[in-house]
Formats: structure tokens, C-alpha cells, sequence
């Protein structure tokens, strides 16, 4: 038995337990990744999580603000992490950082902090990364590299360490440059199966496992369903037409969904309740254009993966959905 | 030098920079300013442009009716930039390679057509003319400045290509900054001009917030009213 003044029912939502169940939800899929990639990805979110929280305090700190709450909301911790998680698990150490600052403080507290940042900060600062540092940005381990462990990664990222790069390309990768020289998805493929486009099934693992993350987020109702299905139906959508019509030059749906940033961006990154649409309607369709978004710059691109270009440019286009989709209000026409 | 003047000086390079506060002419600004060097020859071009158009604005300004103003004005800045054009061509060719586009552009920057409008048509020759010579000071300076910026991020150095201005004994005035050749890619990019040009006015404001006397936050209460 507690005894507290009222009000006695507490709002079972507010933004610090919900930063916290998405972190939660992140725990398997992150795990994977770290036992698939190695210390890499460990240190990625330590270094991320780190700059993100000193960012944050020294960005309220400069707008004279209290600094305690905006650090226990978790928002920049999540923040971190999430960008972390699509980094490539082997950068110099200061590339993490570099984001991580770029995206707390250019991309959130520019425009006044949470909850009025338009564009979602964990991808601008993985965007700002991929277009400065393009080489480093796509080596990704090769399946054969032992995967190095945290010690090893801290000596790499440190500078202190060379490895022997065995970067190889992700399917995705993979995929974008076949088809560039002409070869065709059929000789892509290592036999005709399921994922049958992927060499081997850790990015499909990964997938499965941020989708069950995902969707413990979704049962719990911490995130709603229209972002996340219309994310998937987006891309499964033209895949699966343009599959059908020329199975030859275009991946197959499951492909798709289960390759690159498909699952994470989904259900973690596009459901990012600030930069996000917040009218019912509206966060469907802007789930729809991310998934379009995501398979036009995959197929016709000049990225291999276009997550983080798709959620920003339906950052940009959010204002403009909620405004289209307001609900009609009783007795009005 | 009378208050009118000193307004002129402070004005174009400061409290209505043609970059910073007119936000005017941020094409060639955001275009070319991924050097130091390329920024410097553009806003010297401006410069030149600005002085000479608004001296002639202001020259002409009692002969041309108004209803046909903005075209003689137009046609006087044309054949300003077609003779910086013809020059840097001749004597900095390959400055005028690297430009390429923004130098004709010149003539659509809204900064000039602006001061001869708003200021060279409605005043005597020698205010018009420092007028332009401030403004195209303002303007030259937030181009080196960015240009600066960006390619000490981008390439981590100082005055690359000089010689392209100042002939072949300027290749020492490159000064190394930052260890690396690749740097920031996104400082070189469009992009990177943009986000810079964002800080540049931050700081800007900035400077001018903690100059400016603070307003009081609140109205006290009466003292009537205080319990």
C-alpha cells in the first residue's frame, strides 16, 4: 500500500517509460548484432549513447535550461542507440561521435529539443555520416572475418590495431552492384530457396528479431500499427509488382523485408513519435511513402539502403499529411 | 566623414549585410564557396559589379523615368558583369573555368538590383558608390568566410589554389590546417553550404542578441498588487 496525493491514476505512457520499452524491445535484435558483428557494434552504442547524453547536457546547459529531466526522458539515449544500430560495426572511433554530436545538437536542439525536432535525429546524423565518410560508411565484416571482440574493436576504432578489412557487401550491396555489371537475380542467387538472395541468413536474423522487438512494442501498444504495416505494405507493394512482372532485375518481396534496415526502420525509427505524422490517416500513408521511398532508392538509387533518406524526406512531408488527414470533427462538414 | 556615411559602412557590413541580413544573393554564396580562393574572386566580382552599378544608378537616376527603371538598371548591371566576365576571363582563365556559370550569374543577384533600387536611385553618387563598395565588402566577406569554413572541414586547408589569383608564387600561401585530404565531404557538398551559412547567421544573431541590452523578462508586478 502506497499513500500518494492524487492524482492516483498515472499516465502509464509518459516519455521516459516509453523510451525505456523501446530500448527494451531493441535487446534482441541488438544482441544479434552484436554476437553476428562483434565488439564493434557494442562500441558503436557506447560511444553513441555516451556523445548523446554529454551532447544533450551541454546543449541545455547552453539554452539555459535544465539538464537533469532531459536526460532521464532517455530520448537522447535512444537517440544514440538507434543510430548506433545502423552503423557499421568497425569506424574510427571519433565517426560515432561525430554523428551522434551532429545529430543532438544540429538536428535536435536547433530547432528547441524534443518534441520539436521535424526530422528524426538518429537518421540525420546517420545520413550526415553516409554522405561525409561514404568509403567507411558501407564495410560491413565479411562473413568469413572472425568476428572481433570488444577489445579488439576498441584497438581498431582506437587506431591502434590495423585489421585485414574483410569488408564484404551486404545483400544488399551485393544486389545493387550485380545488377549494375547485368547480371541477372537468378545468377545472384545461390540456389532457389528462401532468402534465397541473401548469401547467408544473418541479415534476415537480424530482421526477424528487431520485427519481434517490434512487435512485443506494438502488443504493448507503446508504438500504433499504422506506421510500422504501412512501412512493410509500402515495400512490399512495388516489390512484389515489379517481382512479378520481371523476376530477372527486380528482388523478391521477402527480400526485401528482410534485408538491410527494413525491420529497424520500421518499427524503431519511422515510428518516431515527434518527427512523425500524428493523425491516424496520416500515419499510414506516411508509413506507405517511407516503404516506396525505401524500395525506389534500393532499386533505382545510388545508396544500397535508403531508410534514413526515406524517413527524412517523409519527415519533411508529415506537416503537410496531418494537415490533409484531420480528422472531421463531429457536426462539421 | 558625416553620420550618413558611417551609416553606409555599418549598414552594408554589418546590420544589413547583403548575405547575412538581406539573405540576398545566396545562390553564387551557397554555389561557389567550397574554397576560400573561389569565394574570394566571386565576392571580388560582386564587389566590383555593386560599386560600379550603383555609382552609375545613382549617376543617371534624375535622366530615367521611373516607369522604365528596373530595365536600364538591369542593363547597366549586364554590362558591368560582361566586362568583369570578358576580364577575369582574360587574365584569370583558369578562376574563370572554376566559376564557370555564377560569374554571368552575377548579374541575376538580387543583392545588386536591390541596392540600385532601394538605395543607388535615391542618392548622390558619392554615398551611392561607398554604399556599393560596403555592401560588396559584407558580401565578400561572408563568402571568404564560408569559404574558408568549408575548406578547412572539407580539405583541411587554407587558400588552396591561390594561384589560380595571384599567379604561380602564391602555390606557398596554401596553408595546412587539418591532417587529412578527405575530410568532411559534407562541407564541400551543397548541403554543407547550407548548414554552414545556418551557423554563420546564428552567430550572427548571436552576437547581436548579447550586444543589444536585454529586455526586461517579465512586467513587475505593481506594488499594489503584491500581496
Amino acid at each position: 500500500m502506497s499513500f500518494r496525493p492524487a492524482p492516483h491514476l498515472r499516465p502509464r505512457n509518459d516519455v521516459p517509460n516509453l523510451m525505456r520499452r523501446v530500448l527494451l524491445a531493441l535487446v534482441p535484435g541488438t544482441a544479434i548484432m552484436v554476437w553476428l558483428f562483434g565488439g564493434g557494434v557494442l562500441l558503436n552504442i557506447l560511444l553513441c549513447s555516451a556523445t548523446a547524453l554529454a551532447t544533450e547536457a551541454a546543449m541545455q546547459r547552453l539554452r539555459g535550461r535544465p539538464v537533469a529531466p532531459a536526460l532521464n526522458d532517455h530520448s537522447a539515449l535512444l537517440a544514440g542507440v538507434l543510430l548506433a544500430l545502423c552503423l557499421p560495426p568497425l569506424l574510427p572511433w571519433w565517426m560515432p561521435v561525430l554523428g551522434t554530436a551532429f545529430a543532438l545538437a544540429l538536428g535536435k536542439h536547433v530547432y528547441g529539443g524534443l518534441g520539436f525536432n521535424p526530422f528524426n535525429p538518429a537518421m540525420l546524423g546517420y545520413a550526415f555520416l553516409l554522405i561525409s565518410f561514404p568509403a567507411q560508411m558501407v564495410l560491413w565484416p565479411a562473413p568469413e572475418l572472425a568476428t572481433p571482440g570488444l577489445l579488439q574493436a576498441i584497438a581498431f576504432s582506437g587506431g591502434a590495431l590495423e585489421i585485414d578489412m574483410i569488408s564484404g557487401a551486404t545483400p544488399l550491396d551485393r544486389l545493387k552492384t550485380g545488377l549494375g555489371q547485368g547480371e541477372t537475380i537468378i545468377g545472384l542467387q545461390a540456389e532457389r530457396a528462401l532468402f534465397s538472395l541473401h548469401p547467408d541468413l544473418r541479415w534476415p536474423l537480424i530482421n526477424g528479431l528487431f520485427l519481434l522487438g517490434g512487435l512485443y512494442l506494438l502488443q504493448r501498444d507503446y508504438i500504433r500499427w499504422q506506421i510500422p504495416l504501412g512501412v512493410l505494405l509500402g515495400l512490399a507493394t512495388p516489390a512484389l509488382l515489379f517481382w512479378l512482372i520481371d523476376p530477372q532485375r527486380f528482388a523478391d518481396p521477402l527480400f526485401h523485408l528482410f534485408a538491410g534496415g527494413a525491420m529497424l526502420g520500421a518499427f524503431f525509427i519511422a515510428t518516431d513519435p515527434v518527427s512523425a505524422a500524428t493523425t491516424t490517416r496520416g500515419r499510414l500513408y506516411y508509413g506507405l511513402g517511407i516503404g516506396i521511398l525505401v524500395w525506389v532508392i534500393r532499386t533505382w538509387g545510388g545508396y544500397p539502403d535508403g531508410v534514413a533518406f526515406a524517413v527524412l524526406l517523409m519527415n519533411l512531408a508529415a506537416p503537410l499529411l496531418d494537415r490533409l488527414c484531420r480528422p472531421r470533427i463531429q457536426g462539421h462538414s | 566623414m558625416t553620420t550618413m556615411h558611417r551609416e553606409r559602412i555599418r549598414e552594408g557590413l554589418w546590420s544589413n549585410n547583403p548575405a547575412l541580413v538581406q539573405l540576398l544573393g545566396l545562390c553564387p554564396l551557397l554555389a561557389v564557396t567550397a574554397t576560400l580562393i573561389n569565394g574570394l574572386t566571386l565576392g571580388l566580382a560582386t564587389l566590383l559589379v555593386l560599386l560600379g552599378a550603383n555609382t552609375a544608378v545613382s549617376l543617371v537616376r534624375h535622366q530615367v523615368r521611373p516607369e522604365i527603371r528596373i530595365a536600364v538598371f538591369i542593363l547597366i548591371i549586364a554590362s558591368l558583369v560582361t566586362a568583369v566576365e570578358l576580364v577575369m576571363s582574360a587574365f584569370f582563365h583558369e578562376l574563370y573555368r572554376v566559376l564557370g556559370i555564377f560569374v554571368p550569374l552575377i548579374v541575376t543577384n538580387c543583392a545588386i538590383l536591390g541596392r540600385a533600387e532601394a538605395f543607388a536611385s535615391r542618392n548622390p553618387p558619392g554615398l551611392a558608390a561607398l554604399d556599393g563598395l560596403m555592401m560588396g565588402l559584407g558580401f565578400c566577406a561572408v563568402l571568404v568566410t564560408l569559404g574558408g569554413l568549408r575548406e578547412v572541414l572539407g580539405h583541411g586547408t587554407l587558400f588552396r589554389g591561390a594561384d589560380l589569383l595571384f599567379g604561380p608564387w602564391a602555390v606557398a600561401l596554401e596553408i595546412r590546417l587539418m591532417p587529412f585530404d578527405e575530410g568532411l565531404l559534407l562541407a564541400l557538398l551543397p548541403p554543407g553550404a547550407f548548414i554552414g551559412l545556418g551557423l554563420l547567421l546564428a552567430l550572427k544573431n548571436w552576437c547581436d542578441q548579447r550586444r543589444r541590452p536585454q529586455p526586461v523578462a517579465a512586467a513587475k508586478p505593481l506594488a499594489g498588487e503584491t500581496g
